[in-house]
């Protein structure tokens, strides 16, 4: 898969090199500012981009709006944005143009190898990774407080996993129950949400997140 | 919105109802000069110095009582410029003496005495023109023709109906002109005692000396202690979580060949032990300088704070450019501050924060719907913050009627640079 890497720090660009290339990822470029990596992205138009929020020339949120801009002009496009903190602002900029392919965690993740690669292939696959941190902050919004106190405690756990953007089968494997367990929790879940089904795995993420956020 | 700075001018029929005791001040303000006047000669054989004590603080009283008022008529309050008292008798009596504020109110008493009632008065004495001629038309209308002035000018002849009429044209003008001077009168009135009774311009410096002589103080103290603070976090904390991590890896590194169980065992606590670094740290950044205000400026980091407040926020802010980079942040802390006291006491079930700019003052305000009674007390977050902004010259005003709502006004001078773009996508 071919992947385009927005990080100014030689440290970390090297490092997300090694881990990547390791896992049978193509890095075919790396930009280090804002403006070269948007270049990047629209040209090249990777399977999946990893990019860091805080790069050149401003040293603020260069990063995450040139990841904006690349799926503005290509929808869709499935972008990872790594950071040393999480925005819940940020995170509702990235999905709200609903297309999918969206990433958000924090870049000590990065440390979990085998969940760092997990979450690249399934942003390249036009899923969702959000940080459990993101999550937990929405989760006590008072908003969201309320009528989530009708889930169990097992409920609360799975739509965790879920608002991360796991599927089904990996939040069995997380929870050490079968899969149609899970699936049964998740109707639940939507019912006492009052949320419309969906097969699609992404959907139901998707929905999860609109609804924790408010919308 | 209700703003507890300035209240609105007394109006038109309120200064008239005052104009008597006004002027009956004024004069009274004459003869507490003649007396002062007479018990200062008189000191010299001492019988003098109990005339001069109290006349003088029935100066103060009457120059106190003129401040309040002309600070009303004319919209902004006038701050007291009295040096603050001595201690001792003789060196309160030299302090007063030799305070410039008290030479101006003397010139103030008798400046007021003369011009002072005279504007006054003449206000009161048009009024009374109207009502005098109001009450003549009945009376010149049914006084026989013989007692009043008449003449027969070949066509008509003025007869009393004519002299009732002119009455009454009399008293319309009398009306306009009260109506066009009356305010002015008084306007003028306020504006010399503030000419006289506000602060001089050397006691005016030596007040600005005094506050920012405070405020250096407390600046320099609270930047100490935050610094202190950050040491302390990084010792305590990071520091000492790298170290940890030093030693788990060498051992790690030892126990490779020998047992590799246990060096995974190592391996992984000390990744685990990377994240609790990683996040204490973010929360001393967040402290410092939360990164979003460096990225997005006040606008997208009060928007991120509404959004992770724990009651629900509406955020409203119009300004045209970004402030300062330490404006900024006293101000984001500020309301964070506002915010978090709304959450922990005021019951409320919404709040909001607006953020205007005008007139080279940035204005915020935080309103709750909470149950009122917010204090500022010594210690308490709303007395951090006001300190926080005095830095910058900023003040903040707490309206909190019990029962609520409550509205906390904070206001900071400053200058804004030119607008920078900012992504609208999605951020409400």
């Amino acid at each position: 898969m071919r992947v385009v890497l927005g990080e100014d720090l030689a440290l970390l660009r090297d490092g997300l090199i090694r881990i990547l290339t390791a896992h049978e990822f193509e890095v075919v470029e790396s930009a280090d500012n804002g403006p070269s990596l948007l270049r990047a992205l629209v040209t090249h138009r990777p399977d999946v981009a990893v990019v860091d929020v805080r790069l050149p020339p401003t040293f603020t949120d260069e990063g995450l709006r040139a990841a904006i801009d690349a799926r503005a002009q290509v929808p869709g496009l499935p972008i990872l944005v790594l950071s040393q903190y999480v925005e819940q602002l940020y995170a509702r900029e990235l999905l709200s143009d609903s297309g999918g392919g969206v990433g958000y965690l924090l870049k000590d993740r990065v440390s979990d190898v085998g969940q760092f690669i997990d979450a690249v292939r399934r942003v390249a696959g036009g899923g969702t990774a959000m940080d459990p941190e993101v999550i937990s902050q929405l989760l006590t919004r008072p908003r969201a407080a309320e009528p989530l106190k009708q889930l169990t405690a097992r409920e609360r756990e799975v739509l965790e996993l879920m608002a991360e953007g796991r599927s089904n089968a990996a939040i069995a494997g997380r929870l050490f129950v079968t899969e149609k367990a899970v699936g049964k929790h998740t109707n639940s879940i939507f019912t006492k949400l009052g949320l419309e089904m969906s097969e699609d795995d992404n959907r139901r993420v998707l929905a999860v997140l609109a609804y924790l956020n408010g919308e | 919105m209700a703003n507890v700075d300035t209240p609105r001018p007394p109006g038109r029929f309120a200064q008239l109802a005052l104009s008597v005791p006004l002027i009956l001040a004024g004069l009274a303000g004459g003869v507490s000069l003649v007396l002062v006047v007479l018990g200062g000669l008189a000191s010299i054989l001492w019988v003098g110095v109990p005339l001069l004590v109290v006349f003088l603080a029935v100066a103060r009283g009457l120059a106190d009582l003129h401040r309040r008022w002309a600070g009303r008529m004319l919209g902004t309050p006038i701050p007291r410029p009295y040096k603050p008292p001595a201690k001792g008798m003789w060196r309160r009596a030299r302090r007063i003496a030799g305070d410039s504020a008290t030479w101006r109110d003397l010139t103030w008493l008798l400046c007021n005495a003369t011009a002072g009632v005279f504007l006054v008065a003449l206000q009161l004495v048009l009024f009374l023109g109207v009502l005098f001629y109001l009450v003549a038309i009945p009376i010149i209308w049914q006084t026989p023709a013989a007692h009043l002035f008449t003449q027969d000018l070949g066509i008509t002849t003025i007869g009393p109906r004519h002299n009732a009429w002119l009455t009454g044209v009399e008293a319309a003008i009398c009306l306009i002109i009260w109506f066009l001077v009356g305010k002015p009168l008084m306007r003028g009135h306020a504006r010399m005692a503030r000419g006289l009774l506000s602060p001089g311009k050397k006691a005016r410096l030596a007040l600005r000396v005094q506050q920012l002589t405070e405020q250096r103080t407390e600046t320099v103290d609270s930047h100490a202690a935050e610094v202190r603070r950050i040491e302390r976090d990084l010792h305590d904390g990071a520091q000492a979580r790298l170290v940890a991590l030093g030693m788990n890896l060498g051992l790690a590194e030892e126990l490779l060949a020998s047992d590799p169980e246990t060096a995974r065992k190592l391996l992984a606590e000390a990744r685990a032990s990377t994240g609790t670094a990683l996040s204490e740290l973010r929360d001393l950044v967040r402290g410092i300088h939360p990164p979003v205000l460096a990225d997005r400026g006040l606008d997208g980091a009060i928007r991120a704070l509404a959004l992770g407040s724990a009651l629900p926020v509406d955020v409203h802010i119009d300004l045209p450019g970004r402030p300062a980079a330490p404006v900024e942040s006293a101000v984001y802390f500020a309301v964070a501050e506002t915010l978090a006291n709304t959450a922990k006491h005021a019951h409320a079930e919404r709040a909001a924060v607006t953020i205007t700019y005008a007139e080279g003052r940035m204005r915020v305000v935080v309103r709750d719907d909470g149950r009122g009674g917010a204090r500022r007390g010594p210690g308490g977050g709303l007395h951090g913050i006001t300190r926080r902004l005095a830095a910058f010259d900023g003040t903040v005003d707490v309206d909190s009627p019990v029962g609520g709502p409550t509205e906390v006004i904070m206001e900071v001078p400053c200058a804004l640079s030119s607008a920078r773009t900012s992504p609208s996508s999605g951020t409400d």
